[in-house]
């Protein structure tokens, strides 16, 4: 069952083309990785999916039970709100606030009171407080970050901020997680956690995931199909196997060869 | 019955009473004479400025240069509210009405202006505050214009203390609530709250209107204490006095913002009798603080008791850290001394 549908996508900045006319397909359940070298246009797709962009051309269809809604031109957090739930890549955590909150917050659209409970601390907002915490210390568990719920955000090592910025997708419930570079800047190590944490995420939540990823191995050892993008376009497509092998690219990592030299 | 003595909410409830029946004694005994009498009542109406106000810039990171104007909003509506009902039941429909009204205006500015950020919405806010104040000086038939509206005294220095403890509650309680946390979040990252389903342009415009509900309320205070109400008083100086009050005691502490009004009027009170340098002196102190503690009296964090203990180990910390300084100091010293002309 497609989950996903994207259909001739397209993002014009002036004249710039950042993306053009992309189709893809993700299915539910899939874990499908979107490749390409720098300035590709990968983080504009995930920008336009999210709602931070609003698209020049094309549709963005999200299967919800029988029905279809049409995501193109919805605010970021009706998006979110709608299932998708996305990580960045340069780190966006709330800095300040502690681990416990940033996973708190993005429980948000969940939280079964009012504004009066709010401001008088009714029995309903005791209740559903108690939840927050012990759902957000359960997601944590998974990361190994529960015993470091009252710490700062921005105090914890690179690696763990950006496992807490999963946890704080997940917390929005989300049927289709968008990971943008999640291993940048990790070593071998990290990297190997990483992988191991997003296959029991995605059967421990249903998840389908598409991410962004530089690092070749992480995609070609977790990625169950690939969309390889080049100035905006949509190169190649098909198993991790297929694409190593497509000339285009390798054309468009290693450059053309130079026949007569 | 233990658990209810153990609860925090006792142990807060307890530090108010007592500090009711303190100040209560002082004015009754007269050391707390009129005139200081006016002083608590300025520190009162400050706190809730400046509380409401941080709960726009501090905590939702919306910086407002126009609350002066909410709080005229609240103050002339009372004030004529007042003039027509001259009880203490008139008063009390005074300030709910004051506080509503406020808070009408707050959403209906809010609405266009926080949509831009930074030194836009400051400049912009400070506009629609400027453009009260000229409505009210124009509206001569109901708010006889620049000369202004006599009022007269419905409130003692209790309703003050009452009401400054509501307002504190209310919006600490809603802070440490989802939709406070959400206010929170726009601070910290506008993106990254959107991208977590947060409807950030809704809780911009809710913080600013639940601001302006307690600037109206503090507006209809002023207006039941002190004589008389004009459109000069709520100027842009009051904004930016606001403002100071904020920054000073901690963008993002609700503690700090009770503190700084504290300190800051029994400076300026203290200062009076010095009034040829009065502002200088006022200024100067300022500019020191803010060198020294540009995070504000309290940062971000929020004054407790555990906190106060805290502050022992802290201060104790530090001398530690003075000594160690110190003897490091003198032990390169000796280094120097004890290096071998080797290098020479």
């Amino acid at each position: 069952m497609t989950l996903l549908k994207i259909n001739k996508l397209t993002k014009s900045f002036g004249g710039l083309t950042a993306v053009a006319n992309v189709n893809m397909e993700i299915n539910k359940g899939e874990l499908v990785g979107l490749i390409g070298p720098n300035g590709a246009g990968k983080t504009t797709v995930f920008n336009l999916l999210t709602g931070v962009y609003r698209p020049t051309h094309g549709t963005i269809t999200l299967a919800d039970g029988s029905q279809e809604i049409a995501l193109e031109g919805l605010k970021p957090h009706k998006i979110c709100s709608k299932g998708l739930a996305r990580t960045f890549q340069n780190i966006r955590l709330f800095k300040e606030l502690t681990v416990l909150d940033n996973v708190r917050i993005a429980m948000h659209k969940n939280v079964a009171y009012g504004l009066l409970s709010g401001f008088l601390h009714l029995p309903s907002f005791k209740r559903e407080e108690d939840r927050l915490v012990e759902e957000s210390l359960r997601l944590l568990e998974i990361f190994d970050l529960a015993d470091k719920k009252d710490e700062l955000a921005k105090n914890l090592p690179y690696g763990e901020q950006r496992h807490l910025e999963i946890a704080r997708a997940l917390a929005t419930k989300p049927k289709l997680l968008l990971l943008d570079e999640p291993a940048a800047g990790m070593n071998p190590a990290e990297t190997m956690r990483l992988s191991e944490i997003i296959k029991r995420i995605r059967e421990k939540f249903d998840l389908t995931i598409l991410l962004i990823e530089h690092d070749m191995s992480l995609v070609m050892k977790i990625c169950e199909r690939i969309y390889v993008l080049d100035f905006g376009m949509v190169i190649a497509k098909g198993t991790p196997e297929e694409v190593k092998t497509n000339e285009q690219v390798i054309k468009a990592y290693l450059g053309e060869g130079v026949e007569d030299a | 019955m233990k658990k209810i003595l153990k609860a925090k909410g006792f142990k807060m409830l307890t530090a108010l009473v007592l500090t009711y029946i303190i100040i209560q004694v002082l004015v009754s005994t007269n050391i707390i004479n009129d005139y200081m009498q006016a002083t608590l009542v300025t520190i009162f109406i400050n706190i809730i400025l400046a509380v409401s106000l941080n709960l726009i810039t501090g905590f939702t990171g919306q910086f407002s240069l126009g609350h002066a104007g909410f709080m005229s909003i609240g103050a002339y509506t009372c004030a004529l509210i007042t003039a027509r009902i001259p009880t203490t039941w008139g008063f009390i429909l005074g300030v709910l009405a004051a506080a509503i009204v406020a808070s009408i205006a707050g959403y209906l500015v809010g609405l266009p202006t926080l949509r831009l950020r930074g030194d836009y919405l400051a400049i912009a806010t400070l506009g629609m505050s400027e453009i009260i104040r000229i409505i009210f000086i124009n509206m001569d038939d109901i708010t006889n214009g620049a000369a202004g509206l006599l009022t007269k005294r419905f409130v003692n220095w209790t309703w003050l203390f009452i009401f400054t403890v509501i307002t504190v509650y209310f919006i600490s309680n809603f802070l440490k609530s989802t939709h406070g946390r959400a206010c929170i979040s726009i601070r910290e990252d506008e993106t990254a709250s959107e991208a977590v389903g947060i409807n950030t342009t809704k809780y911009k415009v809710m913080a600013f209107t639940i601001g302006s509900f307690f600037a109206g309320i503090a507006g209809a205070l002023y207006a039941s204490y002190f004589y008389v109400i004009k459109p000069d008083i709520f100027n842009f100086n009051k904004s930016v006095n606001i403002l100071v009050i904020v920054v000073f005691g901690g963008l993002g502490s609700l503690s700090g913002s009770v503190v700084s009004a504290i300190v800051l009027a029994l400076v300026s009170s203290f200062l009076q009798a010095f009034s040829d340098v009065q502002m200088i002196l006022y200024s100067l102190l300022l500019i020191i603080i803010m060198i020294f503690k540009p995070g504000g009296l309290l940062g971000s964090r929020e004054l407790s008791i555990a906190m106060l203990g805290d502050w022992r180990a802290f201060i104790g910390e530090k001398f530690k850290a003075l000594r160690s300084r110190k003897e490091k100091k003198t032990t390169a010293k000796e280094d120097l001394d004890n290096d071998p002309v080797e290098n020479k």
